[in-house]
């Protein structure tokens, strides 16, 4: 098998792993009990607390644990919304192409009256600190933007919008889950208030993120309950998988050049192969990219074909396709960057992770050709399209 | 868990009556690429019995194995069977499908009655127009 879907999730590391395990049967106390073998529990999570802010240059106090990304850009953008109204201030800057966990909760905070501009991402798949500067007005509280796309991954100027926003009275947020052990992060030199991380995207275990907090900012409890996380955040502390998250960021953070190097190498091959296919073309611009992502879009054939057809021949892709997204429209990063419907449905991404080697590479490039070129031959939509009955979108 | 039957896999990864017929009697396309599936049924009618179908489809896997099933359920069928094939049978035959794939097995059941329709109007045979009506396009239940 050869898993090319890293943005999904990761394979778990066995330093991870290994991480974890003493906290499970060995150290396994409460952290809130005042017995030793409780409080030795309280000093793993303080430990990893340290690790982890030392990953993403913040101070240990900064740092509060969630049970993912999603909660993580939930209790920021609340927390930031609900700050800027107290102060009459109910505006908020993101971007259309922002994963769900954040364009979901500003849906919500828009029935609470709040006002969001959704910033235009152009073909590049990005968005410009100018661009998010003319935007910000005197009632803007909260400027949340990706640090790099889900989907197609391209990379947001995030140290130039942090810099914009410095000498402003907003609250500059970043969904950070697919940048975090792969991008370098530094929180103070980029000007960042908020961010959000997920550990199951850099070999660590799933279930578990961090909400970084500048000191400053009051975080509004959203699970309410007992005094966990300075009684930000309710619920006994994962330590298991706090610890793995630690482990996981602190080796990703240190590996982050080599691997940057070698996976982008690996994907500028790949691009350069599909580029091949005809009539197909990447979605975003490759200048400032993930150093894992690949995302194309292939005229006249559709995604979930294609993704079961490449199952069979062992590899693991997705796609912003309407049938593989459980919705009825595609993906609404590929419409923000000017797809039309007919070509988003044709998408496929590819994610490539540290094991991914040069011949699965070249094994994706001919099982992808192939793919395509059978679905294509036993479509009506090709037909019309070579035909000249419809006319094509992409050059070839 | 699998996505899908093992019947759907099977005729989407071996789809049957693949291809165009050329002298076709009756042509007929429903869906439209917007939505992300199009399925195109050619059929070859002698003497009211259907003798040779074809499909060809754009869309997802079970578009794919629909438009297999369906051409099956028809072939070698006089045409008064053939237009009393429901998506219903078409997703029995399949073992079922899941509740947002309906779609898929509506779309076949469209194209057969389009390409049915086409043959019937090339032959100035009559037929009740209640019978075989436009697709809309509740069947991919779409707003755009």
């Amino acid at each position: 098998m050869i898993y090319a879907d890293n943005a999904a999730t990761t394979k778990m590391s066995k330093a991870a792993i290994e991480a974890m395990l003493p906290y499970m049967d060995e150290v396994y106390g409460n952290p809130s009990s005042l017995y030793s073998f409780g409080q030795d529990a309280k000093e793993a999570l303080e430990n990893a607390r340290a690790r982890i802010a030392a990953c993403i240059g913040c101070d240990a106090r900064e740092v509060t644990f969630t049970s993912g990304g999603s909660e993580a850009d939930n209790q920021a953008i609340i927390t930031a919304a609900h700050l800027g109204a107290r102060k009459g201030k109910k505006h908020i800057i993101s971007t259309a192409f922002e994963h769900h966990a954040v364009l979901h909760t500003l849906d919500k905070l828009k029935k609470e009256g709040f006002e969001v501009t959704l910033l235009d991402v152009h073909d590049t798949g990005a968005v410009t600190a100018e661009e998010v500067l003319a935007a910000v007005r005197e009632d803007t509280c909260l400027v949340t933007i990706m640090y790099a796309n889900n989907e197609i991954g391209t990379i947001q100027p995030i140290a130039e919008i942090g810099a914009a926003l410095k000498d402003k009275d907003v609250i500059f947020h970043t969904d950070a889950v697919q940048a975090a052990g792969h991008l370098h992060i530094d929180v103070k030199e980029q000007n960042i208030d908020m961010l959000s991380i997920s550990a199951h995207k850099f070999h660590g275990p799933k279930g578990i993120g961090v909400l970084y907090t500048r000191t400053g900012i009051r975080l509004e409890t959203i699970i309410s309950g007992g005094a966990q996380e300075r009684g930000k955040r309710a619920g006994t502390e994962n330590i298991p998988a706090i610890m793995g998250m630690a482990k996981a960021l602190e080796d990703a953070v240190a590996n982050i050049d080599a691997n940057a190097s070698r996976l982008s190498a690996l994907r500028d091959r790949l691009i350069e192969g599909l580029d091949k296919i005809p009539y197909g073309e990447l979605n975003g611009n490759n200048d400032n990219r993930l150093p894992s992502n690949v995302n194309f879009c292939f005229e006249g054939i559709e995604g979930e074909s294609l993704l079961l057809l490449l199952d069979d021949k062992g590899i693991c892709a997705s796609s912003g396709s309407a049938c593989t997204s459980g919705s009825l429209d595609p993906s609404h990063v590929l419409l923000a960057i000017g797809r039309p419907h007919e070509v988003a449905h044709g998408s496929l991404r590819l994610s490539l992770g540290e094991d991914t080697t040069e011949e699965d590479v070249d094994y994706i490039i001919e099982a992808v050709t192939d793919v395509v070129t059978y679905l294509r031959n036993m479509s009506p939509f090709w037909r019309d399209l070579t035909t000249g009955k419809r006319e094509h979108v992409f050059a070839e | 868990m699998a996505l899908y039957s093992e019947k759907v896999m099977d005729h989407f990864r071996n789809p049957r009556n693949v291809g165009v017929i050329e002298d076709a009697d009756g042509i007929g396309e429903a869906g439209n690429p917007v939505c992300g599936d199009i399925m195109k049924i050619y059929l070859k009618i002698d003497n009211d019995i259907i003798t040779d179908v074809k499909f060809e489809t754009f869309g997802c896997g079970s578009a794919i194995a629909s438009s297999s099933m369906a051409t099956e359920l028809i072939k070698g069928k006089p045409i008064s069977e053939a237009k009393e094939l429901t998506n219903k049978a078409v997703t029995e035959a399949l073992d079922g499908l899941p509740a947002h794939k309906l779609h898929c097995s509506v779309l076949a059941e469209e194209a057969i009655r389009l390409a049915l329709r086409d043959y019937f109007d090339k032959n100035n045979i009559p037929y009740d127009p209640a019978e075989y009506p436009d697709p809309g396009c509740e069947s991919c239940c779409h707003t755009h």
